[in-house]
């Protein structure tokens, strides 16, 4: 008697344990059947854009059923069509498109490290209210200053020129400083105290020590200007005036508005677009995400 | 010693006050004045006092077109995008094998740019031969929508390219799921509490920070809808003005009719509507905003 009763228990037991094990593995199941079914649709239009791209000129773009992946045509040729093209150079977009990224890249690292490590290392007087300002500038919605600014660089004779869209990023970010401030914070005091005492002046404390323990926000800073800046297309459309000086996004912009574009060579520069920002991407995202997620915290 | 240190303070925060004085402070005041006149850069301006703002209110059909877009467009993705972000981190949440891998995956279309993404997206939806008809036509849609070429289905075109970017929302209620206690599900696990309960009683309230930076973000950010627009509709914002979001119709007033005086008046409404939203925001926030401890003072 005692022994049946003992062995229905652990039979009652082994039945929980097997069916709890069944849930588990049933709600793997689900877990990754949704996570592929989402990849696909991350992946699918990628693949199908390349197939695209790849396609010969006499071929049919669009087909039914759609091809997702290139099966048949191998028309890497493309690619260098859309770089070389006579009316839209996208080789030359490129290029420009990276002379204003660059801009903003040495522009933001120079002023937001500056202006972070005032408030964030420095004590002086005003230091409050500056700060509440800078929240502040993050709030205004940047559209209000589109139209004076483009007055004021016009009068500046800067239309038609890169000016307007990196000389800006030299005068600091308030978002970017606000980031940079954060981590500069997070050293102890004693760091440029000391260096202090060893004879440092505060330009050496930033250039040899705060600067230095800085680099990964500061890189995650310089992904996101990246991102932002290759990607813009308001600014360049306003203040560029000729094919030559355009940006891949303009350029971009205006072949898919064209009447009678060639899909195949559009999406070759589109991919020539993307492949940039996605090896900048492959190769920060462990850092771009943590920034991201530290951002999102602020809030 | 405190003189030398303001002094550096100050000297290295100049790039920074130059840009504020010159680049910020300058330009609005010089908006304010610009929205009361009437000026194309080719003739002087002439003042005209509110004009720009009676006519934007009483006389202007794009921009009571460019609002209704604008409003519509919250409507169907603010909701619909906090929903699927959320759900998106729950399962990027799980702890399973190559999580690592998904998660960047799916971050991936979120950091491309608006343009080029709106380049894809323009011939998957294309009415007869796009991929994304193709779909709706196998799954025994008999007459899928026209998308971009039909007033009705040109926002909701733009909505469904948003989705392909839900990762980038994902992220942020990730980073909020993973700042919550695990001992509080752990105390509830032993209370008896199945997981939908754990899901309202802990996970919502908890990341109520993260889900009001998000609703605000993506409010601000309806009002900054550009590229996308321009790209699916043209300057002239698509078939019937379907696709006219706010600051596409301000950028065409601006720079394709040359009306800076009247552009800026349309900017001064949209920091009008950001300020109300907000502060309406920030008022309702006590009440559904739980703070575990008081955000300390940065």
């Amino acid at each position: 008697m005692q022994t049946t009763a003992k062995t229905a228990t652990s039979a009652g037991q082994a039945d929980s344990a097997l069916r709890y094990r069944a849930q588990r593995i049933a709600g793997q199941a689900l877990a990754y059947g949704s996570l592929i079914l989402l990849s696909a649709f991350v992946l699918m239009p990628l693949g199908w854009m390349l197939t695209v791209a790849l396609k010969p000129d006499n071929m049919p773009y669009f087909t039914i059923p759609p091809e997702w992946f290139p099966t048949s045509y191998w028309e890497w040729n493309n690619f260098p069509r859309a770089l070389l093209d006579s009316v839209q150079p996208f080789l030359r977009y490129t290029f420009n498109t990276l002379i204003i990224v660059l801009g903003n890249m040495v522009g933001t690292l120079f002023s937001c490290s500056l202006v972070a490590f005032a408030f964030a290392r420095l004590r002086f007087r005003g230091s409050e209210l500056l700060f509440n300002v800078l929240i502040i500038t993050m709030l205004i919605p940047w559209q209000v200053l589109m139209i004076p600014q483009f007055l004021l660089y016009y009068k500046l004779g800067w239309y038609g020129t890169y000016l307007p869209l990196i000389v800006p990023s030299f005068t600091g970010n308030a978002f970017f400083i606000f980031l940079i401030r954060q981590y500069m914070r997070s050293f102890p005091r004693d760091l440029d105290e000391s260096a202090r005492i060893d004879g440092c002046n505060f330009w050496q404390v930033f250039w040899y020590i705060v600067l230095p323990l800085s680099t990964p926000v500061l890189v995650v800073c310089m992904v996101f200007v990246f991102q932002n800046t290759w990607s813009d297309l308001l600014g360049p459309l306003i203040y560029l005036d000729s094919n030559n000086k355009f940006t891949l996004a303009v350029g971009l912009a205006n072949m898919v508005t064209r009447a009678g574009t060639k899909w195949n060579l559009l999406m070759a520069a589109n991919l020539i677009t993307i492949i940039p920002m996605v090896v900048v991407y492959f190769f920060a995202q462990e850092k771009l995400i943590g920034g991201i997620a530290s951002v999102g915290l602020k809030g | 010693m405190a003189r030398e240190e303001e002094r550096a303070a100050y000297l290295f925060m100049l790039p920074w006050l130059i840009g504020l004085v010159v680049f910020l402070i300058g330009p609005i005041i010089a908006s304010v004045i610009i929205s009361l006149t009437d000026w194309n850069l080719v003739s002087s301006p002439q003042w005209v006092g509110l004009a720009n703002y009676q006519e934007m209110l009483f006389d202007d059909r794009n921009f009571w077109q460019s609002i209704r877009v604008t409003l519509y467009y919250i409507v169907l993705s603010v909701p619909l995008f906090m929903v699927s972000g959320l759900g998106l981190s729950l399962l990027l949440n799980m702890r399973l094998k190559g999580m690592n891998w998904f998660r960047t995956l799916l971050y991936l279309p979120s950091v491309l740019s608006g343009v080029a993404v709106a380049v894809l997206w323009v011939s998957l939806l294309n009415p007869d031969l796009g991929a994304v008809n193709w779909v709706l036509r196998g799954i025994g849609v008999a007459n899928p929508p026209r998308w971009l070429s039909s007033p009705q289905w040109a926002v909701p075109s733009v909505v469904l390219m948003g989705m392909w970017g839900v990762g980038g929302s994902a992220i942020i209620y990730l980073a909020g799921l993973q700042n919550i206690p695990p001992q509080l599900y752990e105390a509830a696990t032993i209370d008896g509490a199945g997981a939908w309960r754990k899901f309202i009683h802990i996970t919502i309230p908890m990341l109520t920070p993260t889900l009001f930076f998000v609703l605000i973000t993506s409010l601000l950010g309806a009002f900054q809808v550009f590229d996308t627009a321009f790209v699916l509709g043209g300057s002239r914002g698509g078939t019937s003005g379907a696709l006219r979001f706010y600051l596409l119709n301000m950028w065409t007033e601006g720079f394709r009719n040359g009306r800076l005086g009247y552009a800026s008046a349309l900017a001064w409404v949209l920091v009008l509507l950001a300020a109300i939203v907000i502060m309406i925001m920030f008022r309702t926030s006590a009440r559904w905003v739980y703070y575990e401890h008081e955000p300390t003072k940065a």
